[in-house]
């Protein structure tokens, strides 16, 4: 029977069909040369306004004139055309379009790698380039080829100091980087549906470090009831037997604290097996491991001590920022001496501000560690954030304990 | 579309950060990217990409999305880019630019030997062997066919 990525492209896998949209996004980073795409196509307003949001988040602020500059046009396009723009300082496309923008068996392309994020609710939701992007304001749609589908079956249940980000790793780490190329992943069993919606979105985030061109939850309860928070009253998606092209299977009790190791994602070893190594600085941030319980958590464990590394904290919208503002979690972090950044990238892709120097050695949250990426000549490595949290407080990798 | 360069070797899973540098991407002046194409690979490798086919292992382009990434190539003179998988944003990128990408399994890749390719005839040719490639779908080969996806939307206006 047919994968949800089938469902919802209403078409078997290995077929090319053309589909509109339901929603589409760039960011000041793609939107910029969507933006010059869509007027060499000698298109001046995209044909569905209401689908498209422009998000600024990746230098945001600007970090130079330059970049303030191209940012204007792109301001002043999104502003003038109707569509819905998210200015600096609002947050990160994928965490804004996971505050009540995606919804269950919508299709959702986003002119950014990430944008599989939005999978967890039961979208179809895929990352391309700006031109394709240019394409999709021109006439509402694209091109799709209906992937095969690599299942994640999750037995069990986390335990200890695991989290989301653990099992993220570790199923990036068994499939490796080009494991589920052109494919879709779907993440099935007992073991997802008792997943966070926050700990969902860490999951189908790092799809495309396996390759996958998306990773879907089926929309349950928890779905229903985090949508309802935003005032949407959605269906729910059951699995109807579907046919998997492969499947993997994870006892979630397995799962222990890991990082991935520089410079590949899919390099995955137990954080106790790198403790000790010093670090230059903590990341805990982006559209992986940067929403509230991400936060609060960091937060609950650094509360009272020191950290004894530059610590640096993005919250991934200002949602997240104001909450955090609300509880005294954010009173807890700069007490702790972390330094707080406006809601968005941050230093993760090595454009704007924390990025690091020749020779240094960090710990982040994100969900890349290309060489290079983050710093010419650093070297990071990914966690959990609790792992984050030990290790801020160590000034060197450490193991969370359990709680 | 066919033609005939010399090889470039890359090993698998390039990522785009790879390609083109973040700290690249503030601009929209092309030159800067096919300045800097692959400097954190090789800084020496940008001047020799002029009519050059590269050949790369799998998961070529994985990564950002950036569309940088297959500019910046295309800018600095690579005629096609070879490699058993694809990174499927780049694969798509890279047609929507205009620089031809092809899946074929098992080229062996000698630096500066000549390599052949034709989309249309769907094969690659190198160290006087050809090579299957995998066609593209009707789609791409028609974007390709328009030099790219602006001129694709031009002429469908």
């Amino acid at each position: 029977m047919t994968t949800l990525s089938e469902r919802i492209l209403d078409a078997c896998a290995g077929e090319y069909v053309d589909r509109q949209v339901d929603r589409a996004f760039a960011h000041d980073g793609t939107g910029v040369l969507a933006l010059e795409a869509f007027r060499e196509m000698g298109r001046r307003v995209p044909a569905f306004p209401e689908r498209i949001s422009i998000f600024f988040d990746h230098l945001a602020p600007a970090n130079n004139s330059q970049t303030a500059t191209l940012q204007d046009e792109l301001r002043d396009f999104a502003i003038k055309c109707g569509l819905h723009f998210s200015d600096v300082g609002e947050g990160i496309c994928h965490q804004l379009m996971s505050e009540g923008r995606a919804l269950p068996g919508e299709i959702v392309v986003g002119a950014d790698s990430h944008s599989c994020t939005a999978g967890a609710f039961g979208a179809f939701a895929t990352g391309v380039g700006a031109t394709d992007m240019a394409a999709i304001w021109a006439g509402g749609g694209t091109w799709f080829r209906v992937p095969e589908t690599t299942a994640i079956h999750l037995e069990g249940s986390l335990t200890g100091a695991a989290e989301a980000k653990d099992l993220a790793l570790t199923y990036v780490g068994r499939l490796g980087m080009d494991g589920a190329t052109y494919r879709a992943l779907e993440f099935t069993g007992e073991g997802a549906a008792a997943i966070a919606m926050e700990g969902r979105l860490t999951l189908t985030n790092m799809a495309i470090e396996a390759g996958a061109k998306t990773g879907l939850f089926y929309a349950d309860d928890i779905t229903r009831r985090y949508l309802a928070e935003y005032g949407h009253d959605v269906a729910m998606q059951v699995p109807r037997d579907p046919d998997y092209a492969q499947e993997l299977a994870i006892n979630l009790d397995d799962v222990v604290p890991v990082l991935s190791v520089p410079h590949r994602v899919d390099t995955v070893a137990e954080v106790s097996d790198y403790e000790g190594t010093p670090l230059d600085q903590v990341f805990v941030g982006t559209c992986t491991n940067g929403r509230y319980s991400d936060i609060e958590r960091f937060a609950a464990l650094v509360r009272g001590k020191k950290v004894k590394t530059r610590t640096i904290v993005v919250p991934a919208s200002r949602d997240v920022l104001l909450r955090a503002a609300g509880t005294g979690v954010l009173t807890n972090l700069v007490e702790a001496g972390c330094i707080v950044g406006p809601p968005g990238c941050g230093p993760c892709l090595g454009m704007h501000m924390g990025v690091l120097g020749e020779g240094e050695v960090a710990l982040s949250t994100a969900n890349r560690n290309f060489r290079n990426r983050m710093g010419v000549g650093a070297e990071y490595y990914l966690g959990s954030v609790a792992t984050a949290a030990a290790s801020a407080l160590a000034g060197e990798i450490r193991a969370p304990e359990v709680p | 579309m066919e033609g005939t360069g010399h090889a470039v070797c890359l090993g698998p899973d390039i990522d785009t950060d790879l390609i083109i540098a973040g700290r690249y991407l503030r601009t929209r002046d092309r030159s800067v990217w096919s300045e800097h194409v692959l400097e954190d690979l090789d800084p020496a490798l940008a001047p020799r990409l002029r009519g050059a086919v590269i050949i790369a292992g799998r998961n070529m382009g994985c990564g950002s999305s950036r569309e940088q990434a297959p500019v910046a190539l295309r800018e600095a003179g690579v005629l096609a880019v070879i490699a058993p998988s694809f990174a499927r944003i780049f694969f798509r990128n890279a047609i929507n630019v205009g620089l031809p990408v092809i899946e074929c399994d098992g080229v062996p890749c000698s630096p500066g030997e000549p390599v052949a390719f034709s989309l249309d005839g769907g094969w690659v040719e190198a160290g006087g062997v050809r090579y299957p490639a995998r066609p593209l779908s009707v789609r791409m080969q028609e974007i390709l066919d328009a030099g790219g996806l602006v001129n694709y939307w031009r002429a469908k206006k």
